[in-house]
């Protein structure tokens, strides 16, 4: 027989160890294959490793391959080790998959990649020592633990992966490590190099879905259905006939809206964007549009809801950019305000106020709040040293400085980091320092800051969660953030800047200094509010009546669960804290994270040009939002949920039952007379409308999205099976039959709108305007499935909601948005080129306008053409200086489309960079 | 079909008599079977092979060290590939590669019905009865009449 075994592919480790046991009993032959080789006949997709049997079957699944070795050798089957290896096939590959794809092609670390198999190691552990043997199925080694061993060892011959307190699983997995067959099955397939020896093959296994969706199949399934009581049935029933008569009156429309005493009074912030930054579809996803799809399902439950956000202006890197674009800050702030605004409101963000925070508001209440928390000696001053550059007249950030590292001698140190030997650095430490802006050597002077006493106020703070955490929806990782600074201890934290664009300090001796803009940015959400209403502190300063929602992404944690809640315990001024802090993971693009400094990804206003309508980019980051891991943004993903889940799901589905009331029934929905069939599909939808509630509730945007489009598959699936095209041809009681079937199916399509509005708005009022749903029924949602559309109600034009997206389509937008080696961040129409990392020279910023990507075919069609003249002249051994001034030309357009691309320049040949 | 009626359905048609009571694990509702003589047994490939044993038919999990390792390498199968959450073009995929496998034999293992037939076949069910994946297949018409008798 013969093995064929790949370098690289984790399953040849235990074949090969196992392989020893079949010694004496039959001859096998060991071929190494490339990895994507077919060996297999019938196997459409490559397979290794596969053994060939002298029958000319093969055995193409690696236990299988184990087990025959060993059975060879005499080993008899048994219930336990059946057991381990369907456990192995069914859970552990898959986990085991995930981490090592996360840690080799993701390049993860920690928890990251432990985390996805930590319950299946802590399986094995637990095991091993509840039966007190060696080896998992008894005192001697056997096929379970080769087969698991294989399939561990990739990951866990990293010790940092093996963790110590399994100490059954550590000396299993030892001793095996340790033994002469599996030693050399590990040299064999990674040569030593470890778990990057499977990089090559793992970078072409697709990425692992992560584990919590996999209880959500993409395709209809038959899929499970909950046992219904009679109660449940009756219930669903009972609401149904009652119908739109259930709906309570609307809530008048307010403005501005205010907390009311006895409702529930949401208010909701979204983590405010940094104003010159065009957001990337992670910022959107991580905070705006989270917040909107709550927001609306806030308005829907009739909650008093108020939604706001605006964009953070004042700090350094404004300030530098308006010194570049010789524009003044606020001019800056205005030009960006204005495109932020416009990317929110294309992708339909539904805010109640969308302000800023350079307003006369902000100075005020920031510093009303430090004068609160100076009086009760909460701030305390303390003498920093600073680079100051004479030249610009101002203290240096630390990005602003370069010199040489004062650990390795690197020319090019910045101030906080060297880039050659990665170490930390205090910028006033930098041998030779340099301003980047104006080169000259900036000095050290010591500068007075006042610093907010956060020990101080620590034990408040505490309290503070320790009544406000229990019972909340704080997401874990919020709540894990703030335990790990709670656990460290606070420090004293700096509040001023020497800077200008800012709110001013308010104290003597700090006429030169603002607020450093962590201090009065959470303030931002006050002073927005104050600027929409003089009746701010109805939100603000009523934690009784107020429940506040904080949505943000991970890293801002921080300052919205400590900071700001010290400054306002400290300021004792009765402030309305957060209640439910929810923050959200990363979205990485591909296979990398969204880089504006690689102009990796998509941003908000590029978003725009892609011709995909706002609605499907909502649906897609929501159905990929990073709740609870990290999650990816991939083009072949949105292709495949937009054509599977909203075209063939949700669109076929309610699409049909639109067009059966207009085909059949003359646009009027038909007469129902429901069947025990019926009612239960009524209790199975309203089950699903109960769940996508209870986890809306809970802010679980993700999960709740799942809930739609399970009721539309109920919904394909109760007509597949009542075929009413072919019962209205049929006998009376057919045609009644189809009556139902129709008429049950565009309620459902009605419900599916309003559940969808959060999400998909446009396509929600468009699915509304189609079926004429009365007003009531589109802007209320209540737990219960109500019959909308009673019988004899007219219907409007029914036409498609979505449209297949092609793979061409997808391919040239990846390759548009792909990032190559240039190094850009868009911001508005202008490409911003920063300095590439290695580049020695200064020029900060350059910016170049307007590049858009049929410029730069231009550009390149020019350049081919110049080309192609001077390779002309170079072949009619043309005059030197005609050929010269033709050259320069060419290289003058290579410049410039290497500038559009946001590539580096290329250093003119013979005088090469240092 | 959830797992439980799939054992109980299997449990009949090899003539157990007395029908276990299954529970169910995690998310995936994976069967767990309480034996009365040991620890409990988790998972339905894991279950049906005790089942075939406890019945008395040895024989369906194969004969020869090769048959027994393609019936186990079939039932992976079954529980990886079959009842993965498999996208409309995994299950063409799938169902391409089982026509090319079977078109030059009777049964998985050749000639010999196992019950890598028996899971296969019900966890295909589905499939092939929905449908989108159904219309391009022509329908297969069974009969009754046993052809050949089970030299077992």
């Amino acid at each position: 027989m013969r093995l064929f075994v790949s370098d690289g592919v984790p399953g040849c480790l235990p074949v090969l160890a196992a392989a020893g046991r079949a010694r004496g009993r039959a001859e096998v032959l060991i071929s190494t294959v490339g990895p994507e080789d077919c060996v297999v006949p019938f196997l459409t997709r490559p397979k290794v490793p596969v053994l060939q049997l002298d029958s000319g079957n093969y055995l193409f699944s690696t236990s299988a391959i184990c087990r025959y070795f060993f059975l060879l050798s005499g080993w008899e089957q048994d219930d336990l080790t059946n057991q381990w290896l369907e456990w192995e096939a069914t859970e552990l590959q898959p986990a085991l998959s995930a981490a090592l794809y996360y840690l080799v092609v993701q390049g993860k670390k920690g928890e990251d990649v432990l985390g996805s198999v930590r319950r299946a190691l802590t399986h094995i552990d637990h095991s091993l020592s509840r039966q007190n043997c060696p080896f998992l199925a008894g005192e001697t080694e056997s096929l379970a633990d080769i087969v698991l061993w294989g399939a561990l060892y990739p990951l866990l011959q990293d010790p940092a992966y093996l963790p110590e307190e399994l100490s059954a699983l550590h000396s299993w997995f030892q001793t095996l490590s340790t033994q002469e067959p599996c030693q050399r099955a590990a040299e064999t397939v990674l040569k030593q190099q470890g778990v990057l020896a499977l990089r090559p093959y793992l970078q072409k296994q697709p990425q692992p879905s992560p584990a919590e969706g996999r209880a959500v199949t993409n395709e209809p399934e038959e899929e499970e259905l909950a046992t219904l009581s009679e109660e449940e049935i009756a219930m669903a029933v009972t609401a149904w006939e009652k119908g739109l008569e259930s709906l309570p009156p609307l809530r008048p429309q307010q403005n501005p809206v205010l907390p009311v005493a006895g409702e529930r009074n949401v208010l909701i912030t979204s983590a405010l964007p940094y104003v010159n930054n065009v957001p990337h579809l992670g910022n959107i996803i991580g905070c705006v549009l989270s917040a909107d799809v709550f927001a609306r399902y806030s308005r829907l439950r009739q909650w008093n809801t108020l939604y706001l956000c605006g964009t953070d202006e004042y700090g350094t890197a404004t300030e530098t950019k308006a010194l570049e674009e010789g524009l003044t800050p606020q001019e800056i702030c205005d030009k960006y305000h204005i495109i932020h605004a416009d990317i929110y409101r294309w992708f339909n963000i539904s805010f109640d106020i969308f302000g800023r925070t350079t307003t006369p508001q902000q100075t005020k209440i920031t510093q009303d709040i430090f004068q609160q928390l100076l009086k009760r000696g909460f701030v305390l001053q303390d003498t920093v040293e600073q680079l100051r550059c004479e030249h610009c007249a101002r203290f240096l950030a630390d990005r602003f400085v370069e010199g040489v590292c004062p650990f390795c001698g690197y020319e090019e140190a910045r101030g906080d980091q060297c880039d050659k030997c990665g170490k930390l650095i205090n910028a006033v430490e930098l041998k030779k320092p340099q301003c980047k802006v104006c080169r000259s050597c900036p000095v050290v002077q010591s500068s007075q800051h006042l610093f907010l006493d956060l020990p101080k106020l620590e034990k408040r703070l505490e309290e503070w969660l320790g009544r406000t955490l229990p019972g909340s929806d704080w997401t874990p990782n919020a709540q894990f953030i703030t335990r790990s600074w709670l656990r460290d201890g606070l420090k004293p934290r700096c509040i001023t800047r020497d800077l200008k664009w800012g709110t001013p300090v308010p104290l003597e001796g700090f006429e030169d200094k603002v607020f450093y803009v962590w201090f009065d940015a959470t303030i931002g959400y006050l002073s927005i509010t104050a600027n929409y209403t003089d009746q701010w502190e109805r939100w603000w300063k009523n934690p009784e009546q107020v429940d506040l929602y904080q949505f943000m992404a991970k890293d801002n944690v921080p300052f919205h669960s400590l900071v700001f809640p010290c400054s306002a315990l400290g300021a004792e001024d009765n402030y309305t804290l957060v209640s439910h802090l929810i923050a959200t993971e990363y979205l990485n693009y591909e296979d990398g994270k969204f880089s504006k400094s690689r102009g990796v990804g998509v941003f908000g206003d590029m978003a725009q040009d892609t011709g995909i309508p706002a609605d499907i980019w909502r649906f897609y980051l929501l159905y990929i939002r990073p709740e609870g891991q990290d999650s990816a943004f991939s083009w072949t993903d949105l292709l495949l949920k937009n054509n599977s889940e909203l075209l063939n799901n949700l669109g076929n589905f309610i699409n049909r039952a639109g067009m059966f009331v207009s085909k059949f029934f003359g646009g009027y929905v038909p007469e129902m007379v429901l069947t025990p069939d019926d009612q239960r599909l009524l209790a199975h939808v309203t089950l699903e409308l109960q769940h996508y509630h209870q986890l809306l509730e809970k802010v679980r945007i993700r999960d709740a999205l799942r809930s739609i489009l399970t009721i539309s598959r109920h919904g394909n699936q109760y007509i597949q099976v009542n075929e009413p095209w072919k019962r209205i041809k049929g006998s009376e009681a057919d045609r009644q039959r189809a009556g139902t079937v129709t008429g049950l199916a565009v309620n459902i399509a009605a419900l599916l709108s309003v559940m969808l509005q959060p999400y998909m708005p446009t396509v929600s009022a468009t699915i509304q305007a189609q079926l004429q749903l009365p007003p009531p029924a589109c802007s209320i949602l209540l737990t219960n499935f109500l019959c909308t559309l009673p019988a004899g109600h007219q219907i409007g034009t029914v036409s498609p909601l979505f449209q297949k997206l092609e793979n061409d389509q997808i391919e040239s937008l990846r390759q548009r948005f792909g990032g190559g080696q240039g190094i850009f961040m868009v911001a508005g129409d202008n490409f911003v080129v920063l300095q590439a990392k290695t580049s020695p020279k200064p020029a900060v910023v350059e910016t170049v306008t307007t590049a858009k990507p049929q410029q730069i075919q231009a550009l390149m069609d020019e350049v081919t053409k110049q080309g192609n003249i001077v390779r002309e002249l170079k072949a009619q051994k043309a005059d030197k200086n005609e050929v010269a001034a033709e050259v320069a030309k060419l290289l003058d357009l290579k410049k410039q489309l290497a500038v559009a691309e946001g590539k580096p320049p290329e250093a003119p040949k013979g005088k090469k960079k240092k | 079909m959830a797992a439980a009626a799939e054992l109980s359905l299997l449990e009949k048609s090899l003539g157990l008599s007395k029908g276990n009571k299954y529970s169910a694990q995690g998310e995936r509702q994976i069967p767990v079977l309480q034996t009365n003589n040991g620890p409990s047994l988790t998972g339905l490939t894991t279950i049906a092979a005790h089942l075939v044993k406890q019945a008395n038919k040895e024989y369906l999990l194969g004969s020869t060290a090769e048959e027994k390792a393609i019936v186990q390498q079939w039932l992976e199968y079954r529980v990886t590939q079959v009842d993965g959450h498999s996208s409309k073009n995994d299950i063409h995929t799938l169902l391409k590669d089982l026509n090319s496998y079977l078109e030059d034999k009777v049964y998985l293992t050749g000639y010999n019905f196992t019950l890598a037939d028996i899971l296969l076949y019900y966890g295909l069910h589905r499939f092939i009865h929905y449908p989108g994946i159904r219309q391009h297949l022509s329908s297969v018409v069974f009969i009754k009449n046993r052809l050949y008798t089970n030299s077992h």
